[in-house]
């Protein structure tokens, strides 16, 4: 059976569909999130938010709002020492209140601390600021041509953030080896998160001079850092729990100025401080999907095999830095992972604009390239009379290589996840055969699981796992990773259990905590199965062996004949002969001593030398495959989606169930992104949202949501712990443009821009009605000066990882 | 939470009544424009009900009055006397789960939980009208509360194994639902 392999390889726990540790309790309303949390003597905090997209504050009165009764203070930047932070050392640019200026609706300004929400909400009305306004950038067009008034001081030039240019072998002698040479501009629209837990945070300052935060964040360890760096303590005086998240997907993943404002006013009040954000405030904090517009110039051959690749991306990034640096890295950099890629340039450019700014958001910048290259792949196939299934499965990457930009691919079963989709979805009798209207499109896509490097530069592991055990039989697993719904407690209860042969539900999980459990780097990157499972299994492993030598010792049978299963130990030769798992604690505590194990995990070394090579190398890449049917509405251009097939190579399912979830669930995001899902502003008016609310974002209903057959492909990875590579990011990847494609099947048209509104739809069906070309989509690429390439040669081309001498400062088109 | 006049506070005396909360009766004073979200959560600690917007848009407030999803963030508090409501802490019988409640979990339909408790009492609603409903009919019922994690599909099975073993059977969920396909 597929995705069952743990039996079949002899697991008895990995494989399995163990309930999730904390599945009851979620059912049952026990699980405390963050905004469930109430201390005595609690205060509660409101922000002011700016009201004006680019302004310099020319005063802030708080006096009036401080006096107010029932406040029991009011902050301003001022306040703060004048200490930046962000997300990336590259790009500390963010303070917890507006100093000097403000660069976005919704920056805060000043923060009230009351006795109840409304006192604080009232006393924001007290709170007189006097702006002088900034003429606006609203999008990557004014970036451009409006170098000052700058967002920021720092940057490359002007409103530009950052620009990235690599060159993999030579593009040029690709083109000239290539029978035909295509070049496609596509847009992405930005989208949000939109997790259902809106942010909140809980801070209590004690009398020790020791803060705790309460927080909903997926990485806490840097946040810790963040903390003491800006509220200028010693991270080892403050304590951080990661509540469990009511969803992440890249949302909560920045170090939030709430987050910081709690603390400050826990600290200036003595009191214990919380904030929960409205829905509103939880679309300013954003850190969503970029919007991207690209440019792919790809040469291929008469075969679909492509010779080389020249990718530029725009990224759209608002406010302020975050992620953003790597997520313009990653606009590019994984693009050569998914089909043979022999030459290959990128270039992209982020630009700052007095928006929400932009980050994580699931896939982490790989969507909208993948968007591009993959509605690409279908118009390659459709010139060259190619089927395209058969044309991803003929040039998908070789399991076992290394890529042009020295990036190392273990296992990928690409082309067995194809097979699977064509086969389940009759893809043979359907592709060009369905009557107008209907149609079916392929796409497919290559994730990392975790990154190889950290988000700051140490030599540290990336997880820690550390087990207590003791006399009663108990086994306790600490790690400080977050839970976000992933249900990555589970995955640690699950594989400890299966190296020490007892039941999951024997384990207790304890998460997400700075002062009781070792660092993790957090829930990003789709690293946590492969990192905490690997340092679980190996402190598991440690103690299985104290437990070996004792038990060996008392039976007088040789430790390695004996087994770990149904809660005993015991001689496999004779399994009679035995302890229960109790007494083999008891016996190794008598030996030992108290029991207690580590175990930790840091990612192997990357073959890429050149700088920026440790950024896309990942322990181990999933692969996944799509197809999905569509109706299109001639008249209306509107798109339903009844159904799609999805086949994902996740090396081992821990649990196939959680598995299968995850991936339902990257395929609604992706429909949601494709269809209907837009974080757009009003450019004319005030540049404010144009939907922040549920009800006006657009998202899926179980109405819109399509059938989704699932196949998990098992290939175990040599990296992943018990061979698991990830699922929670990757299968996301391939449905937008399966979708794009099959509009293509339907009606004939190409509509190069996410989401595929019914509007665009239609002008593109109107457009070849009218014998025009039948595409909406954008046509120009702006350009602006860019650095010289770094230029690395290949692995084809025996190169050594490292980057030539930069090449002559001339722009390349 | 609105303020309450621009220009100062207009201290509102607090009503004190009687609500029936999962079956029993209890007493509490709170500021009469308080919704019924803020009086489960505040007042009765009763946090098992979320809130993802307290605008009446996204579902994870949903609670039972008098056995009909109500969301309680556009329910006012002081409406409530006299009335019977049901809370997700209110499924469970003693430390039974309710069919649902177990089917959710089996399934792994609470991917963060979050959106969880509006639509296991949405869900039991529906049992509780319709024993045997189609997809259809359990999509469209749900069809006001979202969920970001799932995809819906697992919340949808998840209903349907329940409605089956609530009807007597001994229903276990399909291979696919567990495995993936072949
Ligand atoms: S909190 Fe969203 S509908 Fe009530
Ligand atoms: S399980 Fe997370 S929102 Fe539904």
């Amino acid at each position: 059976m597929a995705g069952n392999n743990g039996g079949k390889r002899g697991l008895r726990v990995v494989g399995k569909p163990f309930v999730k540790v904390d599945a009851k309790a979620k059912c049952i309303g026990e699980l405390k999130y963050a905004d469930d949390l109430f201390l005595p003597r609690m205060l509660h905090t409101k922000l002011l938010r700016s009201t004006v997209p680019h302004a310099r504050i020319i005063s802030i009165d708080v006096s009036k709002a401080k006096a107010y009764p029932g406040v029991h203070a009011a902050l301003t930047g001022a306040d703060l020492p004048p200490i930046t932070y962000g997300a990336l050392p590259v790009s500390e640019d963010e303070y917890p209140l507006a100093i000097g200026k403000v660069r976005m609706v919704g920056d805060p300004v000043a923060a009230i601390a009351a006795v109840d929400e409304d006192v604080a909400t009232e006393a924001l009305d007290l709170i007189d600021v006097q702006y002088e306004p900034l003429p606006v950038v609203t999008s990557i067009q004014d970036a451009y041509s409006m170098p000052e008034p700058r967002i920021h001081e720092y940057g490359e030039l002007g409103n530009i953030h950052r620009r990235q240019v690599y060159e993999f072998g030579s593009v040029e002698a690709g083109f000239a080896e290539a029978d035909h040479v295509r070049e496609d501009i596509t847009f992405y629209e930005g989208s949000t998160h939109l997790a259902l837990e809106q942010h909140a945070s809980l801070a209590q300052f004690s009398h020790d001079g020791k803060l705790t935060l309460w927080t909903s964040t997926q990485d806490m360890h840097y946040l810790h850092r963040h903390l003491a760096k800006v509220l200028e303590m010693p991270a080892s005086h403050i304590r951080v729990i990661a509540t469990p998240n009511g969803g992440g997907f890249g949302g909560k993943c920045d170090p939030f100025n709430h987050e910081i404002v709690v603390c400050k006013l826990a600290m200036v009040t003595g009191r214990p401080v919380k904030i929960c954000l409205t829905r509103e405030e939880v679309f300013y904090c954003h850190r969503g999907r970029h919007p991207v517009l690209m440019s792919t110039k790809t040469g291929y051959k008469k075969d679909g095999s492509i010779t080389a690749m020249h990718h530029r991306t725009i990224l759209d990034g608002g406010a302020y830095g975050g992620h953003g640096v790597a997520s313009t890295f990653y606009t590019g950099i994984l693009q050569p992972t998914t089909y043979t890629l022999p030459n290959y340039r990128f270039e992209a450019v982020r630009v700052f604009t007095n928006k929400a700014p932009c980050g994580p958001k699931r896939g982490h910048g790989t969507p909208q390239p993948r968007w591009a290259q993959e509605i690409q792949m279908d118009k390659i196939a459709d010139h060259l009379g190619l089927d395209p299934a058969e044309i991803r499965k003929q040039h998908a990457i070789a399991p076992n290589s290394i890529t042009a930009n020295w990036i190392r691919i273990g296992t990928l079963s690409l082309r067995q996840c194809i097979d699977k989709v064509v086969a389940g979805s009759g893809w043979k009798d359907k592709f060009r055969k369905l009557p107008h209207g209907k149609g079916i499109g392929i796409a497919c896509s290559a994730y990392m699981t975790g990154t190889q490097t950290p988000i700051y530069y140490n030599k540290l592991p990336h997880s820690g796992v550390q087990l207590k055990l003791d006399r009663s039989g108990g086994v306790c697993v600490f790690c400080g990773s977050a839970e976000i719904g992933q249900g990555s407690d589970s995955i640690l209860a699950y594989i400890v259990a299966e190296v020490l042969g007892i039941d999951p539900f024997d384990i207790r999980v304890v998460t997400g905590d700075t002062d009781l459990t070792p660092v993790d780097l957090g829930s990003y990157s789709s690293r946590v199965t492969l990192m905490t499972g690997n340092a679980a299994i190996e402190a598991a492993e440690r103690v299985r062996h104290m437990l070996r030598e004792a038990v060996s010792a008392k039976l007088e049978v040789p430790g390695e004949r004996l087994s770990f299963a149904d809660r005993r130990v015991f001689d496999s030769q004779n399994p009679d002969k035995g302890v229960s798992f109790v007494d083999a604690v008891c016996l190794a505590e008598e030996k030992y001593g108290t029991l207690g194990t580590t175990g930790s995990y840091k990612p192997p070394a990357a073959p890429g030398k050149y700088k920026g090579s440790t950024i896309g190398p990942s322990p181990a890449f999933s692969c996944t495959a799509a197809i999905a049917e569509v109706e299109v509405h001639p008249e209306t251009g509107i798109v339903v989606v009844p159904r799609v097939w999805i086949a994902h190579d996740i090396g081992q399912a821990i649990n196939p169930v959680l598995a299968v979830g995850q991936i339902e669930g990257c395929v609604y995001m992706g429909l949601g992104e494709a269809l209907m899902e837009e974080m757009t502003y009003r450019g004319n008016r005030n540049l404010v949202h144009k939907f922040p609310s549920f009800l006006e974002y657009k998202s899926p209903t179980t109405l819109e949501m399509c059938d989704v057959i699932t196949y998990l492909v098992e290939e175990p990875d040599a990296n992943g712990p018990f061979g698991a590579k990830e699922v929670g990011q990757g299968p996301q990847l391939p449905v937008p443009p399966a979708i794009a494609n099959a509009i293509y099947d339907a009606v004939g048209v190409r509509v190069d821009e996410i989401p595929l509104t019914p509007d665009k739809v239609l002008k593109a069906i109107r457009a070849k009605a009218k014998g025009q070309e039948g595409r909406y989509g954008p046509s120009v690429f702006p350009t602006c000066p860019m650095p010289p390439a770094m230029v690395v040669p290949t692995p084809f081309q025996g190169g050594d990882g490292k980057a030539l001498e930069r090449e002559p400062a001339v722009s390349k088109k | 939470m609105k303020p309450l006049g621009k220009n100062g506070r207009k201290k509102l005396e607090k009503v004190h009544i009687r609500l029936r909360v999962n079956g029993e009766e209890t007493e509490v004073a709170f500021a009469p424009h308080k919704t019924l979200l803020e009086v489960l959560r505040e007042d009765l600690r009763l946090t098992g009900t979320k809130h993802g917007c307290e605008l009446g848009e996204c579902g994870c407030c949903a609670v039972l009055v008098d056995g009909r999803p109500v969301l309680s963030c556009l329910a006012l508090g002081v409406a409530m006397e006299g009335h019977e409501i049901t809370t997700v802490e209110g499924m469970a019988v003693g430390t039974e789960l309710h069919p649902l409640q177990q089917t959710f979990a089996e399934l792994g339909a609470a991917q963060c939980g979050y959106c969880t408790p509006g639509i296991l009492l949405t869900a039991k609603a529906l049992l509780e009208t319709n024993s045997r409903p189609s997809r259809d009919e359990i999509k469209e019922a749900l069809a006001g509360n979202l969920c970001r994690c799932t995809g819906y599909i697992k919340i949808l099975e998840a209903v349907e194994l329940a409605a089956a073993r609530m009807a007597g059977g001994q229903a276990e969920p399909a291979k696919e639902t567990i495995y993936g396909w072949e």
